[in-house]
């Protein structure tokens, strides 16, 4: 066969893709949480900086603008070090290994979904910042017509129907922040990248496994892209909009190569 | 201010029969003066009907009447209460907060030229919003008091669509509704048919015509002469920031005064 002239090892490459070892998921599941509750935590960092950078207040709004310029002024590679490596080295903040109901959490693993969700946050504020101002000023006045005070104007109208706008390219954030994950491996977090690296020093099957990761990533991605498209046709459908219908293989199809909705190139 | 305090004294002990007082407002946006001293009394159920061309400062005075703009200086009360001031303990006026604004303002309905329904709620929960978060009622309470309201401007039967799925006529009408739902004292109308077409703009002033005979107190931006001329108590002629002329219909429609009027007229009749 071709492929063994290539000195592929086709029964390697296959017993990883289809029975991975527990440590190959072990990574693959760490990847996939970190990466969630990084998300979570950032559209709800990026909504408290998306709202102070409206303030009437000055001071507020510079904080908040200071915030979103230094974090994305800056290699999320470099934010990591500073945050897991440099704050022990100046024995500012040493991150340990906490059990929170039998469940262990790694320091390093505290350490990058700490820097993922600020980092990821400074693009959610600008993401939600833009969602809010394209919302017609209408909208608040009709809610302020009717009594309400700007807070609940803002909370029970404005905000709600800004999501509408936020979900797509927030969808493409979070494909970004699977993939950035990867550089976790440089503060030591066994995620699939790091474990896929130990495995191909130990075994020297490394176009194999390297393949077998990037299928799993491309399986994340995928999934995601499933989800967003069910997520935006569900919200369209609560404003009472109905698509046209699409097959579901063209709206995934078009994620991935519509140059507008690649998150490609914004996170180094 | 000692006409406006007096005022407010009067109105606390008795009911002296006015919903809205604007006194001398003033407003200026930059360099540009809209309002230059806007006086207008409406008594309870009184309709009160502004015309005028366009930038004539219509539509900022409306909205100085429930706070959207705060006038540079004069004074308005709606109902007695003095917009955007309040008493603090010892007696002294003092600016109100935003929440004592959004109380003043839940007695003052507002009728927007292009609806601005919330586009991700059914009718149903557009009407129900305010007194849920506002009056505090119960979702049984809202629902019931806004299939009212609904059933009241002729869509019982459209509760259930969202704004996409409506009309023109029929969001301007879930618009009405809307208002209606917090009992206000005051209705303010701007140019509530000038976005529709014209088959459905009926169904919207029999609506504002059905308020009228009720005794809903309003003030009605709107160029439809003719229904002005049926709904009105009394007509106020808008020009450049100042009412030059007001009366009752036949007045101002049949022998205007003013010869700023009588051009208005001879351009919309
Ligand atoms: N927020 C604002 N900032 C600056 N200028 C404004 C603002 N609102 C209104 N204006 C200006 O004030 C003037 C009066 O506007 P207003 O909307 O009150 O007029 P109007 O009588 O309602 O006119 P129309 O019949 O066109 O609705 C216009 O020249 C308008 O451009
Ligand atoms: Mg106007």
């Amino acid at each position: 066969m071709l492929i063994s002239t290539l000195q592929f090892d086709t029964s390697f490459f296959w017993h990883e893709l289809f029975g991975p070892s527990n440590a190959f998921l072990g990574g693959l599941w760490r990847t996939v949480y970190i990466s969630v509750i990084a998300q979570v935590l950032a559209v709800v960092i990026g909504l408290v900086v998306a709202l102070a950078r409206r303030s009437t207040l000055r001071i507020i709004r510079g904080v908040a603008g200071a915030y979103v310029w230094v974090l994305r002024g800056t290699p999320l590679l470099v934010q990591l070090v500073i945050v897991y490596d440099g704050l022990a080295a100046t024995d500012i903040y040493r991150f340990q290994d906490v059990t929170v109901l039998g469940v262990t959490i790694l320091a390093s693993v505290q350490a990058a979904i700490l820097t993922l969700a600020l980092n990821e946050s400074a693009y959610m504020s600008e993401i939600i910042r833009a969602g809010l101002a394209a919302v017609d000023v209408g909208q608040n006045e009709a809610a302020l017509s009717v009594g309400m005070t700007p807070t609940q104007a803002m909370r029970y109208v404005v905000v709600p129907q800004a999501m509408r706008f936020v979900i797509p390219p927030l969808g493409n954030d979070f494909n970004a922040m699977m993939k950035s994950t990867s550089v976790l491996s440089v503060i030591g977090v066994p995620e699939l990248f790091l474990i896929t690296q130990e495995i191909s020093s130990s075994t020297f099957h490394t176009f194999e496994i390297f393949m077998d990761a990037a299928l799993y990533y491309l399986a994340l991605t995928t999934i995601w892209a499933f989800i967003q498209t069910w997520l935006e046709a569900r919200v369209d459908r609560s404003w009472g909009i109905e698509r046209a219908q699409r097959s579901w293989w063209a709206s995934i199809r078009e994620r991935f190569q519509d140059p507008k909705t690649l998150g490609i190139g914004r996170r180094a | 201010m000692v006409s406006s305090s007096s005022f407010e004294a009067s109105s606390t002990g008795g009911d002296t029969g006015l919903i809205v007082h604007a006194h001398d407002i003033h407003k200026s946006f930059g360099s540009l003066e809209v309002l230059k001293g806007v006086s207008l009394d409406v008594v309870r159920g009184e309709v009160v009907v502004l015309i005028g061309p366009s930038g004539s400062g219509k539509t900022t005075f409306l909205r100085c009447i429930n706070h959207f703009e705060k006038p540079d200086s004069g004074a308005v009360h709606v109902n007695g209460h003095l917009i955007g001031s309040k008493l603090d303990r010892t007696g002294q006026r003092t600016e109100a907060s935003a929440r004592d604004v959004a109380t003043q303002r839940a007695e003052i309905g507002f009728v927007f030229q292009h609806f601005n329904l919330f586009p991700n709620r059914t009718a149903l929960e557009n009407v129900m919003l305010g007194p849920i978060k506002v009056q505090k009622l119960s979702k049984e309470q809202a629902r019931t008091l806004a299939m009212e309201q609904l059933e009241k401007v002729g869509l019982g039967n459209k509760a259930d669509r969202y704004p996409a799925q409506l009309s023109g006529g029929q969001k301007q009408r879930v618009a009405i509704a809307r208002s209606l739902a917090m009992n206000p004292a005051l209705m303010l109308f701007d140019e509530p048919t000038s976005a529709l077409d014209p088959e459905v703009i009926g169904e919207v002033l029999m609506v504002i015509r059905d308020l009228a005979n009720e005794g809903m107190t309003m003030v009605i931006v709107s160029h439809e002469i003719g229904f002005a001329r049926e709904v009105a108590d009394r007509v106020a002629m808008f020009d450049d920031g100042q009412i030059v002329e007001i009366g009752t219909p036949q007045q101002l429609f049949d022998t205007p005064s003013q010869a700023r009027t009588k051009s208005f007229l001879s351009k919309v009749l």
